[in-house]
């Protein structure tokens, strides 16, 4: 889908990062991110791999839509359902 | 909305209740910020009254968007002028019945086939995945590429990634291929590039698109500049947007002043996540991977470049080239009867939708497809299904 999810880099360890997406921690490869990746910054996921390091000033609209999409959405949502699926699709993080 | 006010009683009249229509809809409609999206449904409006014809047809070729505006009910904003139409934006709809035939000619020579949970259900020319794993075959659902590796990590097996998806997912393949996987891993691509075919479906007689939305997501990775020669060469204007319903609506507003003003360029309505050169990084994994190749796409044509295949120095992970596949085995079935009456095609290449096709909603729903356009999340007809495609403004 065309659709990639942010979340909050907790950790660093190589070309692999933790990743937090609204609670759910998972690994998220950094082979193809367009910039380097710290703890603290957001990252948009597509399958398993950072596409992009959101600059700060976009963290918050970036978010709001998702926000809205997973709070309101009903299980058989379809955009809720894809983000859904996004998340699971990457590697379960470590803590 | 005092500047659209005609001169003429009559007309007044009409705008004004077109107008208070639009605000009752847009009330409605909950959108996060009411007062700007009624500012940009009233421009859309105002125009597409402008340009002068009817209808004024724009496309859009990614699932998401249409998700998007199908969820939101966007269309009972546009003006009746303004056809907003879905192009051949659904990875799973557009892979060839052939290419699906490969997977499951592979699924039963005894290889562990990987793939995305909508692949299994595509029919190919006689079966699908899941036909295939009924009947014995080995097929795991993963959620990337990433996951298929594990599979053959875990695995003594041959797996197949049958991989597909637009360049936005060729290229977290391409990057499990350059991180060198197991040696029983291989790939079966039937990964799409997605300007091709845009210049197809631009030059298709029926359509008469005036102008494109590019999405946001994919144009992260491929830039905004990718679509400039397109531009040019169709005398088609081109504006990427977002996937929020004020992205939408920004986005289609300037897109109509483009086609009104008849200027053929490309804007970038999204600059929070797409820059002209894009992610170069991601764009120099995907093409030392991947080359562009000719081939069909399910319904709508043979697309020059429009196949992405592996490239030679990656042969060894090749399933087309490591594997013999046996196609001939498969086509003793008889091609089933329904398919005949199915509109997918005209659908994915943007001329007719699925309010046109007798099997919609009857024969053809999501627990039962018929067409691959009501298999995937991403396919028009499921998203209809789902949320309605075109709302009946009396309703709202």
């Amino acid at each position: 889908m065309c659709l990639g999810v942010p979340g909050k880099v907790i950790s660093v360890q190589g070309s692999v990062a933790v990743v937090d997406f609204w609670g759910v921690r998972r690994q998220v490869s950094l082979d193809i991110v367009d910039e380097p990746v710290a703890p603290g910054d957001y990252i948009l996921n597509h399958v398993g791999f950072a596409i992009r390091r959101i600059p700060e000033e976009d963290i918050g609209g970036t978010l709001s839509l998702y926000e809205g999409l997973l709070k309101e959405a009903g299980a058989d949502d379809l955009m809720a359902s894809d983000v859904r699926g996004e998340i699971a699709g990457t590697r379960r993080g470590n803590g | 909305m005092a500047e659209a006010l005609p001169v003429a009683p009559e007309g007044a009249r009409l705008v004004a209740s077109e107008d208070a229509r639009l605000n009752a809809t847009i009330r409605q409609l909950k959108f996060r910020d009411p007062e700007t999206a009624r500012k940009l449904a009233g421009t859309i409006a105002r125009v597409t009254k402008e340009i002068g014809r009817s209808p004024v047809s724009v496309m859009h070729v990614c699932g998401s968007h249409e998700q998007a505006i199908a969820k939101f009910g966007l269309r009972a904003t546009f003006p009746k002028a303004l056809n907003v139409i879905m192009g051949p934006g659904c990875p799973v709809c557009i892979t060839d019945m052939p290419e699906v035939d490969e997977g499951v000619a592979l699924a039963r020579q005894g290889l562990l086939i990987a793939s995305y949970g909508d692949m299994l259900k595509v029919r190919g020319t006689v079966q699908s995945l899941n036909d295939a794993q009924a009947e014995g075959a080995d097929v795991a659902v993963v959620y990337s590429a990433s996951q298929a590796v594990e599979l053959a990590r875990s695995t003594d097996r041959e797996v197949v990634f049958f991989a597909t998806g637009f360049e936005t997912t060729a290229v977290a393949t391409a990057a499990v291929i350059r991180s060198d996987p197991p040696k029983n891993f291989s790939v079966l691509s039937a990964h799409k590039y997605i300007p091709p075919v845009m210049e197809i479906v631009a030059e298709m007689p029926e359509n008469r698109v005036e102008g494109f939305l590019a999405a946001g997501h994919a144009a992260t990775i491929t830039g905004w500049g990718i679509f400039e020669a397109f531009a040019e060469k169709h005398r088609l204007p081109v504006v990427v947007a977002g996937f929020e319903p004020l992205d939408i609506l920004a986005g289609l507003a300037r897109l109509v002043e483009l086609v009104r003003d008849g200027e053929p360029r490309v804007v970038n309505m999204f600059p929070r996540c797409v820059t002209k050169e894009g992610n170069r990084r991601a764009q120099d994994e995907l093409w030392s991977v991947f080359r562009p190749v000719g081939g069909r796409w399910r319904g709508i044509a043979h697309v020059p470049n429009g196949n992405l295949r592996l490239r030679d120095e990656w042969a060894h992970l090749d399933a087309r080239r490591r594997f013999p596949i046996d196609l001939a085995s498969l086509w003793d079935y008889a091609p089933p009867a329904l398919a005949a009456d199915c509109i997918c095609g005209d659908i994915m290449s943007g001329i007719a939708s699925p309010s046109k096709c007798k099997l919609f909603g009857k024969e053809c729903v999501p627990d039962t497809p018929v067409g691959a356009c009501m298999v995937s999340s991403e396919g028009t007809c499921k998203i209809w299904h789902q949320y309605g495609g075109h709302p009946d403004l009396e309703t709202l």
